[in-house]
């Protein structure tokens, strides 16, 4: 530092005395009169009779005390029971395409050139069937759901949500905006990380990051509204099948919202202790939503991004769980010995070692953990007659099928149940490790963000279990 | 509107003979000119940064000109990393940079940080102000901090459709007389209004245009006392600097992260044109398309 420099500071500093605490008052009252001049003399409003502003009427009716909470859950559940009544057809057609048609066809193919029987095994048992497989699940309800969930976005809906919950935070100690960043999260749990930055105080941001695994992300609304459809759906007859899985969706991601707000709470209350800041919200126009371009950025932007991420990560998984079906060591394969060790604390807590076993492969993406259950599922069942073998995936054209499997592997209602709650509180995909990681710049509290809801979920989970086996013993 | 297409497809420009040399060699159609570069940013020629209040349409008036496709979202805060891509437009290289949107540059969030730092430090060729025509008062208030820092603004009047549905008429040149910057009224969301918009970013850029840009005025004889005091200081302390004005009222406000920048040096190397690029001053740039 100079010895001007130095001079400029302390004039600075005392000058800074001088002018006395209201200065920051001074500035910025000062930029608004010099505004609101200049827009004065720039615009000039057509006088007219205050005509019916529709803007205004929607949002008493959306953020309304009364009907704000009902019309948010109506929304809700609207779209998740277009999703999931309207997935069931294009996934069929899917799987017919790719796994009883082309994989089929790559066999006989494979045959035909000689191609010696492991590497046949790895590449299209294995790896194909895995893409396939995940590509007809997960391309039909994303390619309806993200382009509903962006219409309402583009709309101007989701910073209502963020008004109606406001209060709640404030109410759980954090602070208001982390409404945005949890709705954020429903689409993907990295990028509502990195929109926490919106979030002045770290203390409240902190307490967003480490809840925002508890928002439903892309890679669990398909293994929820399967597992829906599969275990709560069929409780009741066929018409009101897609009514029950799309409300069953909802409550549990009403629950995720819950869990947000209790243990931003107790993160409040406890180790990030502090008062709430307050902020402004504002609530942007109304605007007719471009259909059709939404419908293509969402298309691009939002599901194939999704996909691809799923299908870089199921590639390799495919052959991986593969070769651990087909590896022996003592007399059964790897898989089946890992399965086995984890088995007991799986049934403890109402799941099996198969679904815990899914959840380790799955880290990295959890898009495949149903994959990975069904093929684990008929390897260690030896479900005769669906699979085609150890470590195939197998055909998935109809739900009922898929049923058969899970039956064969012993699944109940209470796995079913289970698995959606494991599903919903565990630790974060590693992207989203990652990402918290690189925020925070906190080996400390990115442990604290992967390992809470681990450990939430086991409790979680065995409490429902062990109550569940009571209320039936 | 008829020349829309081309900017889409500058190959199809055969297929419409009747548009003379003349008129292609005339400024005003430039539509032919415009090519979008998507994240091909190598070797630009000027560095073009968006700024403006959340939710005005920064990331809209983005993807048109780089033809990317940043996802929008109709909520405020949508954008809080910046995001790049680049165009081209009359063999000028423009790089593109969409910043999060603020209020203001007083820096008391990390997003009003991160747009404040790349204005200031990042040195733009030109700083583009979008603003919301239905919320011009508000938006105005960042517009003057800009002009506080830079006299080389385009200001991009944007969602002027949505302004003619509420019933307000803006005169954008008298706007443009009081702010003394260039003014441009457009409707990104529906192409509307852009070529202007490139056309007066590529005038600021090669110094066809220059801003004589307003400065905000505090009635309060002792703050002047104060300011002009200082400014005194600053000019023997760092000389050439474009903004002692600015920072002047930055270092009695007390800001942090200017009063370093003074020890530091930094403000006095980065007219000196020896500073080195600003980024270390950001973060690093990260992309929340993939939402």
């Amino acid at each position: 530092m100079t010895k001007n420099t130095e001079d400029l500071l302390q004039k600075a500093q005392e000058l800074r005395w001088k002018v006395g605490g209201d200065f920051h008052e001074k500035i910025t009252e000062s930029i608004y009169r010099n505004a609101s001049r200049i827009a004065d003399r720039a615009v000039r409003r057509e006088d007219q009779e205050q005509a019916f502003d529709l803007d205004r009427t929607i949002d008493r009716l959306v953020t309304s005390r009364i009907w704000g909470f009902p019309i948010m859950l109506l929304l809700l559940t609207v779209v998740f029971w277009l999703t999931i009544s309207g997935a069931n057809y294009p996934s069929s057609l899917l799987a017919d395409l790719l796994l009883d048609t082309v994989h089929p066809a790559l066999k006989d193919l494979s045959a035909q050139l000689d191609i010696p029987a492991w590497i046949d095994g790895l590449l299209i048992d294995g790896g194909y069937l895995a893409t396939a497989w995940v590509v007809s699940v997960m391309l039909p309800p994303m390619a309806i759901f993200f382009p509903l969930f962006t219409l309402l976005e583009d709309f101007g809906y989701l910073p209502r949500v963020a008004f109606n919950l406001d209060q709640l935070f404030k109410r759980a100690g954090a602070h208001g905006k982390q409404a945005l960043s949890m709705t954020m999260g429903f689409g993907c749990n990295a990028a509502g990380i990195i929109s926490t930055r919106i979030i002045e105080s770290p203390r409240e941001r902190l307490i967003a990051i480490i809840t925002n695994n508890f928002a439903l992300c892309n890679g669990r609304w398909p293994t929820q509204i399967l597992i829906a459809s599969l275990f709560i759906g069929s409780l009741v007859p066929a018409r009101l099948a897609g009514l029950l899985s799309a409300l069953t969706v909802v409550a549990v991601a009403l629950l995720g919202v819950g869990l947000t707000f209790g243990v931003s709470w107790s993160l409040s209350r406890t180790v990030l202790r502090g008062e709430a800041s307050t902020f402004t919200l504002e609530l942007p126009p109304y605007r007719p939503p471009r259909v059709l371009q939404t419908l293509y950025t969402s298309l691009i932007d939002r599901t194939l991004i999704v996909l691809w991420r799923a299908v870089v990560f199921a590639f390799p998984a495919g052959l991986v769980l593969w070769s651990s079906a087909n590896i022996q060591v003592g007399g059964a394969s790897l898989a089946e010995h890992i399965i086995h060790f984890l088995d007991p604390v799986g049934i403890l807590i109402g799941l099996n070692g198969v679904i815990l076993v899914a959840y380790i492969v799955a880290i990295p993406a959890n898009e495949i953990v149903i994959p990975t259950v069904l093929m684990l599922t008929v390897l260690v069942s030896g479900a005769a007659g669906v699979g085609e073998g150890a470590g195939v995936m197998f055909e998935m054209d109809s739900l009922e099928k898929t049923m058969e499997i899970f039956r064969a592997g012993g699944w109940t209602l209470l796995t079913g149940i289970n698995l959606m709650l494991f599903s919903l509180i565990h630790n974060p995909c590693s992207t989203t490790i990652y990402t918290i990681y690189k925020e925070t710049r906190s080996v400390k509290w990115t442990a604290v963000a992967a390992l809470l809801p681990l450990v939430m979920g086991f409790i979680v989970t065995f409490f429902v279990a062990q109550l569940w086996r009571l209320g039936a013993g | 509107m008829s020349d829309r297409k081309k900017v889409r497809n500058p190959e199809g420009r055969e297929a419409v003979p009747e548009i003379s040399e003349a008129c292609a060699a005339c400024p005003v159609h430039h539509a032919a000119n415009l090519k979008k570069l998507g994240v091909d940013m190598s070797q630009w020629d000027f560095v073009v940064a968006l700024a403006g209040n959340p939710n005005t349409g920064k990331s809209t008036v983005f993807n048109a000109l780089t033809g990317l496709r940043q996802h929008t979202g109709n909520w405020p805060g949508k954008t809080v990393s910046r995001a790049e891509g680049g165009f081209e437009y009359r063999d000028h290289r423009f790089k593109l940079v969409d910043l999060p949107g603020t209020y203001s540059l007083l820096a008391t969030s990390l997003d009003e940080e991160i747009a404040r730092d790349f204005i200031l430090f990042g040195q733009p060729d030109v700083t583009v102000v979008v603003v919301d025509a239905t919320r011009l008062e508000r938006n105005l208030n960042l517009v003057l901090q800009v002009l506080e820092i830079t006299d080389r603004v385009v200001i991009c009047l944007n969602l002027i459709d949505e302004a003619e549905r509420h019933h307000l008429e803006i005169d954008h040149r008298r706007l443009a007389r009081d702010l003394g910057v260039p003014v441009v009224p457009t409707s990104a969301r529906y192409d509307e209004g852009l070529d202007e918009l490139v056309q007066a970013i590529s005038e600021v850029a090669l110094g066809e245009t220059r801003g004589k840009p307003y400065r905000i005025t505090y009635n309060d004889p002792q703050l002047d006392r104060a300011v002009a005091e200082l400014i005194a200081e600053i000019e023997e302390a760092i000389p050439e600097l474009p903004n002692p004005e600015w920072v002047a009222l930055r270092l009695l406000d007390g800001d942090q992260r200017i009063i370093e920048a003074v020890e530091r040096g930094e403000l006095g190397e980065l007219h000196a044109g020896a500073a080195e690029p600003a980024a270390r001053a950001l973060e690093p740039r990260e992309s929340s398309a993939a939402a």
